[in-house]
This record gives structure tokens, sequence and C-alpha cells, in this order.
């Protein structure tokens, strides 16, 4: 909402800086985004008259000028044709700065001096909105509207000087999007008196009842419907002051007519609509939902197709605009318009909100309607609008307005409690003062109750009075309240996990993502998943950006093989990273999905899977959990069949890693091994034991022993260690593999596996026999799964 | 005997002095200390003294002994000390050549601002929380009182699921979810991932990270949030920072408020990072309204609350000078590798 300065003042004669006001504008809820003196990139442009002209000795086009400018005459060059002597100026002197940051100095032109430049509307940053009877290609001529002091600063003298101040107004509160809805809020910030002026109109003619009909047909959605005939309507330019203040505020001046409707929308936050009489068939007005199979052509020329749903404002036999968004194209006002009606109306919010989604335009009628607008201020904007016809005689007022009010007389009431409010926010504001801020904002408070005024309907509840009275006490007046009463912070046991396991990945070298949680359900073909997988079963987004975030994500691998093929693509020569990512799960007979936390691990580059074997290793040991159990699997589409594996942990599954199956890799076009993972967090902790008990260090000495044993390939290493470690017993204190070998002296399909023992007993010194002893139990051990002896 | 031992010394002395290694210094210890020595030598004569001469000799004998040793001695450690300080000087290396820094895993640097904030509050009694992404309308619109129709469901573009559920626009049903569960007092920080379908540009993101905070208990003020977000706001962008509360409009806080922190770049002086206000905004909040209260089955009139809830992706931008949210989500090593 942008706030004309100049309009302002007109009912608050507010006298603080443009900074200040927006500061306190801003601390009082009414937060400015941002003001700008209009005109302010203009330099040194003044009035001038034209005392004679010239043609340039040397040219057919320019004329050559004397300009009397108040403090002398001056020679300026000009190529314009629209002039003649005594036309009064814009004249941009020696050093000046036109609109567009283009700067003007003293010159010769063709040989003959110019001290300066006279300038167009365009140069002054203006159009021929601003001034109808300006010559578009042509120097500007100020006509009686302006200030014709030759000297003055060329803003003052057409009105280029007022200050606009745009406000960020919150969707609660529709009536601040008005000139007098932020005079309120400005009078009640500083303290000064205001009074919403009541438009006077005076005795026309004739009685509107004989020329217009309404009939509302749709209580529900629509409140109020007032309207009132203009008769003779002289269609003219309005004068500057109504040019100048809508300019301000960002509106467009067209005519007289069109633009009271919008003076009057921008001066009370009520959208007004004028038709022209003769298109509204049968002098009637029916406010009804449209028929099946209606259409309308709008005033911006598109045809547009009705449903039931919408409301419309119909004549006898069709609409003629959509309810609070739009006009349709014959309702305008056109040159040979010459008898008009004015709609002031109040449409149901919500009703106009989705007929305004439905047809996909969004208008500054609807934008205001859908906010809910007061139905009191119907009456008094359609005054105002007749007011104004009288005071550009635009026309003449034919007597009376046909008003179809709906509503009840009932004001909302909020019980009146000032000791509340100084408990609830944590302020001590007299019960005097806080009546007096409410009556500021047009409250009332009598018998222990506030009555809210019709157009504060965001008022309901005595939190709400309460706000308005922090408002104004001043929120940085509130005084700060450290907690006294103390409660437990803390992690839970879960988030101290998550903690540690990130720590843990950090720690391995790998880095944090974040990726989204859609994905497109192509990316399930990119991974290979079989077209019955229980994955593709998805959580499916039904208004999404587009296909590729249109589903929730079932697995973490899609993401984060994304996010290796970026890197890799971005030529990197590495990536290692985890997310701490979250799945959805669908559930039979559930609304919502399980959303699972996983731990999703990725990599390529300097690494191969015992690289993030090893970093997954390295968090099992870190959360104490033990004894898991790898499982070489074929069965997972996305990983190469011969170097993947599941990890269980008493027979629950914790997850699975590997390297990417070649395929996968290719679709995801990364050219080199790639390595994911991914563990369900819900089971890491489940099996996760963070408890630690010392273990006194040893006092005896140990006895080590390197054992190289030759097997079949196919023998899990793990399976060997696991039968060595029962066989072996208690004294054996660690069993670490050292090597693994195929190739010469070995036969082929076999391999040579060996392994360093640590043996040690907590009671003694173990004597070599004792050690050779429990040696000889692995071998033997061994030997019956056809695990020899490396000789 | 005597002048025999004494040319003995000289001549120790000598040739010790002329010695150009370890090795020879051995060589002079077994000829002159040795078995079959000089020294022993002459010591094989003391059989041919008188007995008040032997012990006179032996004295002398001795000293000599004693002498060469040293001498010995004293020799070896400066060899030892000359053949230390040539090792040291072949040992030079570089030193300015880079070390070997094992490979370093990064956080993200939302996490690095999350942590912060999570930290800074459980310092005040905070627990944290969490709930689902995909939420019912019920939580995430009706129960803040956001009923259909409500103009701030089309500020707030969401995705849906079905009629009833969708992806959540903001951690807020949390406050409803937290306090079905739980009676005051209540305080908890709910950080997690939020929706809205927004085209990903450098300032719009279809999914970004809100956290939610909510305090409930007897007596509670605004003057509680007020000192409860000057705390965040010194934790975050250091001690001198001042806080300004805004009235704004929520419609589930009543009060609401906007909260800007005075411009961490120029102290509110205004510079281009705070567009010449001198502050900025990073949060909203304001008292939790009684019909959200009510809603999460907490008495109104026995109990008050504030809420908040912060822009996650918005502080890391500010703390990090990043300029471009999407790099958030794209993960690329280059812009991983420098937090």
């Amino acid at each position: 909402m942008k706030l004309s300065k100049k309009w302002l003042q007109v009912y608050v004669p507010v006298s603080a800086s443009d900074k200040e006001f927006a500061d306190v504008m801003t601390l009082t809820g009414s937060k400015v985004e941002c003001f700008e003196t209009e005109g302010a990139d203009l330099r040194n442009i003044v009035v001038g008259r034209l005392l004679s002209m010239e043609r340039h000795p040397d040219s057919d086009h320019l004329w050559v000028c004397q300009v009397d400018v108040g403090s002398e005459t001056l020679q300026i060059v000009t190529g314009a044709q629209n002039l003649k002597v005594g036309d009064v100026v814009p004249v941009a002197l020696d050093d000046s700065v036109v609109a567009g940051g283009k700067e003007i100095r003293r010159g010769k032109l063709r040989g003959v001096e110019s001290c300066g430049m006279l300038c167009s509307l365009g140069e002054l940053g203006l159009t021929a909105h601003d001034f109808p009877y300006a010559v578009e290609d042509g120097i500007f001529v100020l006509g009686d509207d302006c200030d014709r002091t030759l000297g003055l600063d060329i803003r003052t003298a057409i009105g280029l000087d007022d200050v606009v101040t745009e406000f960020e107004i919150t969707p609660n509160r529709p009536d601040c999007l008005s000139v007098i809805g932020l005079a309120r809020e400005a009078a009640a910030s500083f303290k000064l008196p205001f009074s919403v002026p009541v438009p006077q109109v005076k005795s026309g003619e004739g009685d509107v009842r004989d020329l217009l009909r309404v009939n509302i047909l749709d209580r529900e959605n629509c409140f109020r419907y007032a309207g009132a005939v203009v008769k003779n309507v002289r269609v003219k330019p309005s004068p500057r002051w109504m040019r100048e203040r809508l300019r301000a505020s960002g509106v467009r001046p067209i005519n007289n007519i069109v633009d009271i409707t919008n003076y009057v929308m921008l001066e009370f936050g009520q959208p007004m609509h004028a038709f022209d009489l003769r298109f509204l068939e049968g002098g009637t007005v029916n406010v009804r939902r449209a028929r099946a199979g209606e259409s309308i052509t709008t005033l911006d020329g598109a045809e547009r197709a009705l449903d039931e749903t919408m409301l419309v404002i119909a004549d006898e036999k069709k609409p003629v605009a959509v309810a609070g968004v739009m006009g349709g194209e014959y309702s305008g006002i056109m040159d040979d318009t010459t008898e008009i009606v004015f709609e002031s109306a109040c449409f149901r919010g919500t009703s106009v909100r989705l007929t305004a989604k439905k047809l996909g335009m969004r208008t500054e009628s609807s934008g205001r309607f859908e906010k809910g607008l007061d139905p009191k201020g119907c009456r008094r904007s359609l005054d105002r609008a007749l007011e104004l016809v009288q005071l550009l005689d635009a026309g003449d007022v034919v007597n009376g307005v046909v008003d179809c009010d709906c509503t009840t007389d009932d004001v909302t009431t909020v019980p009146f409690k000032p000791d509340w409010t100084n408990e609830f926010i944590g302020i001590h504001v007299s019960p005097e003062e806080q009546i007096r801020i409410l009556e500021a904002l047009e409250f009332e408070v009598r018998d222990g109750l506030v009555y809210v005024p019709s157009f504060r309907a965001d008022v309901v509840h005595p939190a709400d009075v309460a706000e308005e009275v922090a408002r104004f006490f001043g929120f940085e007046n509130i005084e700060s309240r450290p907690f006294t009463s103390t409660t437990a912070g803390k992690l839970t046991p879960t988030q101290k996990l998550v903690n540690l396991a990130s720590e843990s990945l950090l720690a391995s070298g790998l880095s944090e993502i974040q990726t989204y949680s859609f994905i497109s359900p192509k990316y399930f073909d990119k991974i290979c998943l079989p077209a019955d997988s229980p994955l593709r079963r998805v959580v499916t987004i039904r208004n999404p950006l587009g296909e590729d975030t249109s589903v929730m994500r079932t697995i973490t691998v899609p993401s984060m093989l994304e996010t290796l093929a970026r890197n890799y693509n971005n030529r990197c020569p590495g990536a290692y990273l985890f997310e701490m990512a979250t799945v959805y799960i669908p559930v039979e007979g559930r609304e919502l999905p399980n959303e699972l936390p996983k731990i999703a691990l990725g990599m390529y580059g300097d690494c191969d899977f015992f690289t993030l074997k090893g970093a997954v290793e390295a968090l099992l040991l870190k959360a104490g959990v033990r004894d898991v159990d790898v499982e070489p699997v074929g069965d997972l589409p996305f990983l190469h069949p011969g170097r993947a594996a599941k990890l269980l942990v008493g027979g629950k599954e914790l997850g699975f890693l590997g390297e990417v199956h070649p395929d996968v890799q290719e679709n995801y076009g990364i050219g080199q091994r790639a390595y994911v993972a991914e563990l369900d967090f819900g089971t890491f902790e489940q099996v996760s034991d963070l408890t630690r008990v010392y273990k006194a260090l040893p006092r005896f000495p140990a006895s080590t022993r390197d054992l190289a044993f030759v097997c079949t390939r196919e023998i899990p290493v793990l399976r060997m260690e696991r039968e060595i470690t029962a066989a072996v017993g208690r004294i054996l204190e660690s069993i670490a593999l050292f090597d693994v070998y195929e190739g010469e002296q070995i036969p082929q399909g076999m391999k040579s596996v060996a392994f360093n023992l640590t043996l040690r007993s907590p009671e003694r010194t173990l004597t070599d026999d004792e050690a050779d002893t429990a040696v000889k139990r692995a071998i033997a051990a061994l030997e019956k799964l056809g695990i020899h002896l490396r000789s | 005997m005597k002048a025999q031992l004494e040319n003995l010394r000289k001549s120790a002395a000598e040739r010790i002095a002329s010695a150009k290694g370890k090795a020879d210094l051995e060589a002079m210890r077994v000829a002159y200390l040795g078995k079959k020595g000089e020294l022993t030598a002459i010591l094989k004569q003391m059989g041919k003294l008188s007995a008040e001469e032997r012990p006179v000799m032996g004295q002398l004998a001795n000293e000599a002994r004693a002498y060469i040793e040293g001498l010995i001695a004293e020799y070896a450690q400066a060899f030892k000390e000359k053949e230390k300080q040539e090792r040291l000087l072949a040992e030079t290396i570089d030193v300015t050549m880079p070390g070997d820094m094992p490979r370093r895993g990064h956080k993200h640097p939302l996490t690095i601002v999350l942590d912060e904030v999570k930290e800074i509050f459980i310092g005040m009694g905070f627990q944290i929380a969490s709930g689902p992404e995909v939420e019912l309308d019920y939580y995430n619109f009706e129960a803040l009182n956001i009923p259909e129709g409500h103009p701030a469901r089309d500020t707030q573009d969401t995705f849906y699921i079905t009629d009833k559920v969708l992806l959540r626009t903001q951690t807020s049903p949390m406050q409803i979810r937290y306090m079905e569960q739980h009676q005051p007092p209540i305080r908890i920080l709910a950080p997690g991932r939020v929706y809205r379908s927004d085209a990903a540009d450098a300032t719009h993101s279809p999914l970004f990270h809100q956290i939610e905070g909510l305090v409930v208990d007897k007596g509670v003020t605004m003057g509680d949030l007020k000192a409860c977000l000057e705390t965040l706001a010194k934790g975050l962008f250091g001690e001198q920072t001042r806080i300004r509360l805004r009235p704004h409009h929520f419609p589930f806080t009543e009060p609401s408020c906007e909260v800007d922190v005075s411009c961490f770049r120029c102290g509110g002086k205004g510079c281009s990072m705070c567009k010449d206000e001198g502050w900025i905004e990073i949060l909203g909040g304001g008292m939790v309204h009684p019909q959200v209260l009510r809603n999460g089955g907490i008495d109104p009139d026995e109990y008050s609350g504030f809420a908040f809830g912060i822009g996650l992706e918005r502080i890391a931008m500010f703390r990090f000078h990043i300029d471009d949210l999407r790099l958030f989500y794209e993960n690329d090593m280059r812009f991983l590798s420098q937090f």
C-alpha cells in the first residue's frame, strides 16, 4: 500500500520527518517497506517563460529561444515544434539532472550557445496520464493547474513533490489498505486528533428508484449492495490534485469517473465499480450465482467461462461483472457514456477469493474483498463518490441511493480487562490510558465492554484488545524478563545418538549433505528397482512443482546418487558424503506415512568398497554396536551383485552397503566407481550400546601368533574369524586379518588368508605350550571346514 | 718408573689430542690402558719396587690411568656432540611444505547454525522436539486458527497429498502436537523441514527449515518472549546485538510480532546488508493465541505462552554471507568444504 503524504496530511497533520514517520508507524504495526520523494532524481529544473523564438541560423528545425527564468534571461536552443512565445515551460538549467539521471550542461548546438534545455513530460519522469493536456512528443507547456511563478522549482510548480511511503499491510488489516485507515493509525501513533470525514451529497434531480433496481439473490455471498446513478456524465480529465494523489498511490489517472472509483477505493478501501446504465438491461442489478454455461467477456477483453460457484452482477439477461473481481467489457466508461451506476458492495471474501483463483485473475478489487471488507463502509464510500462527482462537476447526481443491506447492526464486544492485559503482556498501563489508546482507534469502552468498530473484524478476544494496547504502549517499552523458573534443557538419548553418528562420519572424512525429501518416480527406474518393488509405493504430492519433485522418497539412494553425479559433473575429483535423511513409507489404512530416519552414505574418488565399509564400521564401533553379521547379497538391483552386503544385528536388518551397479552408475552419468550405503537409524538406535565399563589393563604379557590358511575363494573371512574365535576361547584377546593373497604359489580358485592372534590371560603369563595348544584348536576347527594351514 | 709414567701421560695427551674420531680414541684406549697396553706394561714393574715405594707408585699409576681415561671420555663426548650436530644439519627439512591432513568431513552449514541455536535454547531449559513433515491439514492450519478459506492459506502455497493431508508449510503444527501430549511447563524447540510450492531460486526453495519455539506456563508474558529472543540474538550475533519487536500478524499468535536484530555488519547505522534500515528481520513470534492453547488441550485462563518461528536458511545466509538459497541443497563439494 502506497500512501501519499499530501493525502494523509488532509486528514492528519503529521509533522514528523519522513524517516521518523516511517519508524514510528513501523513500531505501531504498520510496517514501512520504504519511502521516497517524488522527483528526487530531478535537479535544477525551474519554471521559465518563452520571451522570443527565432530560427536557428544553421538548422531548419531548431529554435533559439530567450527564456525568462525569473532571475535572468537565458538563451536555449530547442528542437521542439509545439512552442510559441509566452509559453511557460520546464527549464533544465546548466548543471541540472532530468529523469533517468541524464545531466544537462551549457553547450553549443550547431554553433549557437544553449544555456540549458526545455523539458518534455518524459524528462520529468511523467506521462500524458499525469497531464492529459500535454503534447506527448513535445515540450511540456504548463497549464493553469500549475504554479507558473518564473524561477520556481518545477517539482513544486507541477506538484511532483509528494512523499510516498510504502506499507506492508498484514492480511488481518484490510482497513489499513486505505488512506483513512492509515490516517487513523497515524493519528493514534502520533497522538493527533482524527475523525473520519462524512461525505456531503447535495440534492439533485429525480429519484434513483425510477432508474435502478437491485436484488441480492445470494445473501450468503453478498452482504450489501448500494448503487447510485449519475446522469449527464461529463467525461474529462480529473483535476491535478486528484491525478497527483492517484499517481503517488501507484494508480494511473484515466478520466474523472474512473479516477473517482479508484480514488474512493484508495481513500476508504472500498472497491467501487461504475457501469454504463445503457448496457444494464432493465435498469436491474441482480447479484446471483452464474448459471451453468454462462460466460462473460471481462474488461481486459478475455472471454471467461463461469460456473455455478461464482457470484456475478447481472442485469435481467446477462452477467455484467464478476462480483468483486472485474467488470464486463460493456460495463466500462466510454466516450459517449451519459448515465452511470456506481456500485459500492460487500461480497464474502472466500467467494471472491475462490472465484478469482478459478478465473486466474487476481485484481486490486478481489485482493481487497478476499481479506473481508466492512459492509458498514459501503454507503459512506458511495456518498464519497457522489460528493466527488459534484465537486469535479463530472455529472448530475440523481437523488437517493438504492441500498440493499443484509447485515445486522450487531456490534462485536469484548470484555474490557485492563489488569488481564497488563499481566498477559507484562506491562503496567493504567485503565485510563488503555481506554485512551482504544478510543483513538475508534473502539468504544463502556460498562466493562469494548465495542469493536465494524472495520476491525480481526478483534474478537481480550488478547486482540491487549495487542492494541501493547502496540501503542510500544513493544519496545515492554520490559524483558529472563526466565526465573527452571526446566531441564537437554537432548534426548536419540538426539545424542544422532549427534554421535554425525560426529563419527565427519571424523571418517565424510561431509554432511541436505537433499530434497521429494524425488521423481522415474528415479526408481534410474536405480533399476523392479516394477513390483514395495519401495515404489509412495506418498504422492497432488500438486507438485514438477515431476522431479512429485513423490516423497522411500529410499535415500537416488538423492545420494544425484549429489554424487552433480559433483562428478562439476569435475570434483572425489566426494565422500552422508546425510541424516528421512524416508516416507505409506502405511495401509493410515492417513500419515511412517517417517523413518536413515543414515545415508555415498562416495566416489579415492576410495573403494572397504573405505565405505570402514566408515560404517567406525560408526558402529563408536555406537557400541556389536556382533554385526555381514551377508553378501545379490538382490539389491542398484548395487554390484558381487560387491554388496547387508548388515544384520541379532537378526535385525540394519542396512546395506555396496558398490553402485555399473548400469545405475551409467544412468547417473558417474564416470567412476561409486559406493552407497543406507542404515536404518531406528534399528541402529536399538542395537547401539553406549554404556562403557572399564576393563583392567593387562598385567601379564601377551603371546602373538601369525597363522596363514589356504581355502577356497568363497569362504568369507568373517566365518574363519568366528571359527578361530570360538576355538581359541577366552584367552583370545584379539584377532586381526593382515593378508589375503591369491596368485602364484596358491592353487587356482584358492586364497591365502593370514591372521594375527593376540593371546593373553588376565591371571598369569601364558606358557608357550598353552598358546600352541590354543592355536592347534583353531587349526583343527578350520580343518573341519576344509581350510588348511598354509605350509 | 715415575719418569715412565710422566712420559706416558705426556705422549697420551698428545696422541689423544690428534685423534680423528671415535675409532682412533678406542685404539688409543687399548694402546694405553688395555691388557697389553703401555700402562699395564709399566705396572708389571711394580713387583720390583720396595714396600715403601709400592703404594706411592700405585697411586701415581692410578692417577695416570684416571687422567688418560678422562681425556678419552672428554674427546669422545666432543666427537658425539659433533656427530649429533652433523646429523641434525643433514636432517633439515623444508618446513614450508604442506602438512599431511587426514580427509576431513564438513558439517552442513545449516547443521552448524542449527546446533548453535539448539545449544542456546538448551541453555535456557528447552528440550528439542520433532514431528511429522507429512501432516494433517488440521494441525498445519485448522488448529492454528487458519480455517478453510483463510487468506493465510494462499500466502503459504501448500503441497497437498490428499484433501486432508499435506506437507507441513510451517513447524507450528508441533505446537499443537506437543501440547496434546504434554502439560505445562512446556519449553521446547522444534526444528524441521517445511515445504511450500515455490520454485527454487536465489531466495525461494520448495523445502526449507524452520525452528519452532514454544513456551507455556503460568504467567508467561511478552517480557519473557523478549528476554528469550534477546538471548538468542546475542548468542547468534554477539553480545552487542539488540533486538526490536514490531507488531505483526500471525493467525496463531496474539499479539504477534516480527523480530529484527540490529544489523550485525554496521551495528545499526545502516549499510547494504540491512538495506540502510539498521535492522534485519530474523523471525516471527508472539503470545500463543488462547484458542490455540485450547486446541492443544491447555486452559488459556490458567496458562499463557509464547511461540516463535525462525527461518534457519535465512540465519545461515546472514551468518556465512551466502547469497543463494539453492546452494544449501545442491551439496557441491566446493561449497560444503568451506565450512
